[in-house]
C-alpha cells in the first residue's frame, strides 16, 4: 500500500515533535549536564514559550502576506504550546518532585514566579480544551473572546520567565521583545480599525 | 579523632605543595578520603581539636558524595559567565601562579604571604561538606583545606576585629565580566562575623576530590562555609581584612532584599521569588523527589549557638 501523500500540515505536525525527540536523544546520550532534571524542565519551558510566540505570529503573518488558510497552523501551534507546557508542568510535578504533594504545595506557595506560570497554564489549558470544532460552534461569540486571552497568557508567561531569573537577562529580554512586537501588531490593527470605524460614524454637529 | 597510620607513600607521589606538604599529612588526607566516601566520619587534624565540641560530626553527611565531574561542570562563577557550563572552560585562562594572600586590618601582625609559604604552616585535611546554593541545588564535596581560624591566628587579630572581609581576584584580562564591568561590582567581596570566621567548620580550601582545586571551583584558594548559601563561599581569595564594622558584600549590595549578609541556609525563610524549603542534589535521577533543606544546612548542632539571640528571618 502506498502511503497517502502528506499535506504541509502533516509535515508541520511532525516537525513540531523534533524538540521532543531532540530532548529524548539528549537524555539517552546523557547530555543534559550536571542538573539534568532542571535542564530538561527548562528546555520544556523554553519550548512552551517558543510555541506560544509562534502561535501568536500566525495572525500577523496572515495579515501582512494576505496568505489564506493559516488558521489550521495557528490551531496546530496552539495545541503544541499546550503540549510542551503540559510536559513542562509534568516535569515539575513528577520528574522534579516525584509527586510529593506536601513539598510541591510549599514550593508553589513560596515561589511567586510559579503562580504566574500556573496562571498562564490555566489559560492555555482552557484554550486547548475548547479547540475542537464542536466546542467552537457551541460557544459562539464567546469562543473568540476566550481565545483572545492568549494575550494575557503570553504576558504571564514572560513575567514567569523574568521572575524566576537568577542572573542572565539577555534571553528573557529577547522573548519580551518578540511578544511586545506580536502584541503591538494587534494594538496597531485595533487602533487602525477604531480610527476607520470612527470616520464612519456621522459626527453630530452643533448648529 | 586523630588518625595515625604508618602508610608509606612513595616520595614520587608527593608532588603538590598545595595539597600535601609533608608525608605525614599525605597519609592523613588520603586516608580520610576512603572513609569519607564510605559515609563514615574521618579524622581531624592533630592539635586543632577541642574535645567534646561535636566537631567530628562535621564530616558526617547523610548523602553520598557528588561525582567530581558534576561539581566541575556546574559552576556559578559570574566573573567568567552567567551560565553554569561555561566557567569550566573559560576559567582555565585565570593565572594562579604565583598567588599572594594579604591579611590586613585589625591585626597585630599584617601578613603578605605567597600561597606556597602559607600552606607550609597549615595542615591540609579532607572535609566532606554539604554545599547548598541559594538557587536551591546542592552537592556534597570532599574539600581539602584547613580551618580559616588557624590562618587568622597567625596574624594575631586585635580585639577590635568584629568582622572579616574577603576579596576575590581582579583579573579582567581573564575574566570577561570584569573586563566589561557588567552584572556585579567587581572584584567580588564577601564577609563573615568574626565568630563565624573562627568557627572550626569554616575552611579555606585548596583542593577537592584528592586533587588541587580546579579553576572553575575557585582555585587556588577559596572559602567554604557549609552552613551558608554557596555565594558566601568566595572563590580565588587574595585579601582577608579584619574590620570593626560589617563589610558591604557583593550580592547584598546588588539586591539587599534578596540576599542578606548572613545568608544562613534556612528552609523557613524563602527567597522573595522562590522557596528554599527543598533542594535538588546534583546527579539525582529522574523522578527522585527533592531533598528537604535543613536549617543551617544540617550543621545546626555546631553553629546554632552563634545565632541564639537573633531573629533569623530578619537577619537572613
Ligand atoms: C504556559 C505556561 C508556561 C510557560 C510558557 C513557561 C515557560 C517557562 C520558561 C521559558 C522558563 C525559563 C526557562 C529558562 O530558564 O530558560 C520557565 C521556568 C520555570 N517554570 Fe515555567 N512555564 C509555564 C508554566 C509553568 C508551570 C505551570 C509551572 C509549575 C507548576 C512552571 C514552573 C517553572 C519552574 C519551576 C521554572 C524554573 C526552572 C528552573 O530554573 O529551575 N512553569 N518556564
Amino acid at each position: 500500500m502506498l502511503p497517502k501523500k502528506l499535506s504541509p500540515l502533516d509535515v508541520c505536525t511532525a516537525i513540531c515533535l523534533v524538540p521532543l525527540l531532540w530532548l529524548a536523544l539528549d537524555i539517552f546520550l546523557d547530555k543534559l549536564g550536571a542538573n539534568a532534571i532542571q535542564a530538561l524542565h527548562i528546555r520544556l519551558g523554553d519550548w512552551s514559550l517558543r510555541f506560544l510566540c509562534l502561535t501568536l505570529a500566525v495572525t500577523p503573518v496572515q495579515t501582512l502576506t494576505q496568505w489564506r488558510g493559516l488558521s489550521d497552523y495557528r490551531r496546530l501551534l496552539g495545541l503544541y504550546t499546550f503540549f510542551y507546557a503540559t510536559l513542562h508542568l509534568l516535569a515539575y510535578l513528577w520528574l522534579d518532585h516525584g509527586l510529593q504533594w506536601p513539598i510541591i504545595a510549599i514550593d508553589i506557595w513560596q515561589s511567586s514566579y510559579i503562580w504566574l506560570g500556573l496562571a498562564a497554564y490555566i489559560i492555555i489549558f482552557l484554550l486547548a480544551i475548547t479547540t475542537p470544532k464542536r466546542a467552537k460552534k457551541r460557544m459562539g461569540k464567546s469562543w473568540k473572546k476566550l481565545h483572545r486571552t492568549i494575550y494575557y497568557a503570553s504576558i504571564l508567561a514572560i513575567a514567569h520567565y523574568f521572575w524566576q531569573l537568577k542572573g542572565n537577562l539577555a534571553d528573557p529580554m529577547l522573548y519580551l521583545l518578540i511578544i511586545l512586537c506580536l502584541l503591538g501588531f494587534r494594538l496597531l490593527v485595533w487602533l487602525k480599525s477604531r480610527y476607520l470605524f470612527g470616520l464612519m460614524i456621522p459626527v453630530k454637529r452643533n448648529k | 579523632m586523630i588518625i595515625k597510620t604508618q602508610k608509606v607513600i612513595p616520595a614520587s607521589e608527593i608532588t603538590d605543595p598545595h595539597l600535601f606538604l609533608q608525608r605525614r599529612k599525605v597519609v592523613k588526607a588520603l586516608l580520610a578520603a576512603p572513609l569519607a566516601y564510605a559515609g563514615i566520619h574521618s579524622g581531624l587534624a592533630a592539635g586543632q581539636t577541642t574535645p567534646g565540641n561535636g566537631l567530628a560530626s562535621h564530616y558526617q553527611t547523610d548523602s553520598t558524595i557528588t561525582p567530581a565531574n558534576l561539581v566541575k561542570n556546574y559552576n556559578n562563577y559570574y566573573e567568567f559567565s552567567l551560565t553554569k557550563e561555561q566557567p569550566a572552560s573559560l576559567a582555565q585562562s585565570l593565572r594562579i601562579d604565583p598567588w599572594t594572600i594579604e591579611i590586613t586590618g585589625e591585626v597585630e601582625k599584617p601578613l603578605r604571604l605567597d600561597l606556597d609559604d602559607l600552606l607550609k604552616l597549615q595542615t591540609v585535611q579532607e572535609y566532606v561538606y554539604r554545599f547548598r546554593c541559594v538557587e536551591a541545588w546542592s552537592m556534597v564535596v570532599p574539600w581539602l583545606g584547613f580551618p580559616l581560624a588557624s590562618l587568622l591566628k597567625t596574624a594575631k587579630p586585635l580585639s577590635s576585629a568584629q568582622f572579616v572581609k574577603f576579596t576575590s581576584i581582579h583579573q579582567p584580562e581573564a575574566m570577561p565580566l570584569q573586563a566589561n564591568n557588567t552584572m556585579l561590582e567587581w572584584p567580588y567581596v564577601e564577609g563573615l562575623r568574626i565568630d563565624e570566621a573562627f568557627h572550626p567548620l569554616t575552611l579555606l580550601a585548596t583542593g577537592m576530590y584528592g586533587e588541587r582545586l580546579s579553576k572553575q571551583n575557585g582555585a587556588p584558594i577559596r572559602l567554604v562555609v557549609p552552613w551558608k548559601y554557596g555565594f558566601k563561599s568566595i572563590k580565588a581569595v587574595v585579601k582577608i581584612e579584619l574590620l570593626k564594622k560589617a563589610p558591604l558584600t557583593t550580592w547584598n549590595k546588588f539586591a539587599p532584599h534578596d540576599y542578606g549578609f548572613y545568608a544562613n541556609v534556612n528552609p523557613a525563610v524563602p527567597h522573595p521569588r522562590w522557596s528554599q524549603a527543598s533542594e535538588r542534589p546534583l546527579g539525582s535521577h529522574f523522578f527522585t523527589p527533592r531533598r528537604k533543606t535543613e536549617l543551617f544546612n544540617g550543621y545546626g548542632e555546631q553553629v546554632a549557638a552563634l545565632y541564639r539571640t537573633m531573629d533569623l528571618s530578619h537577619f537572613f
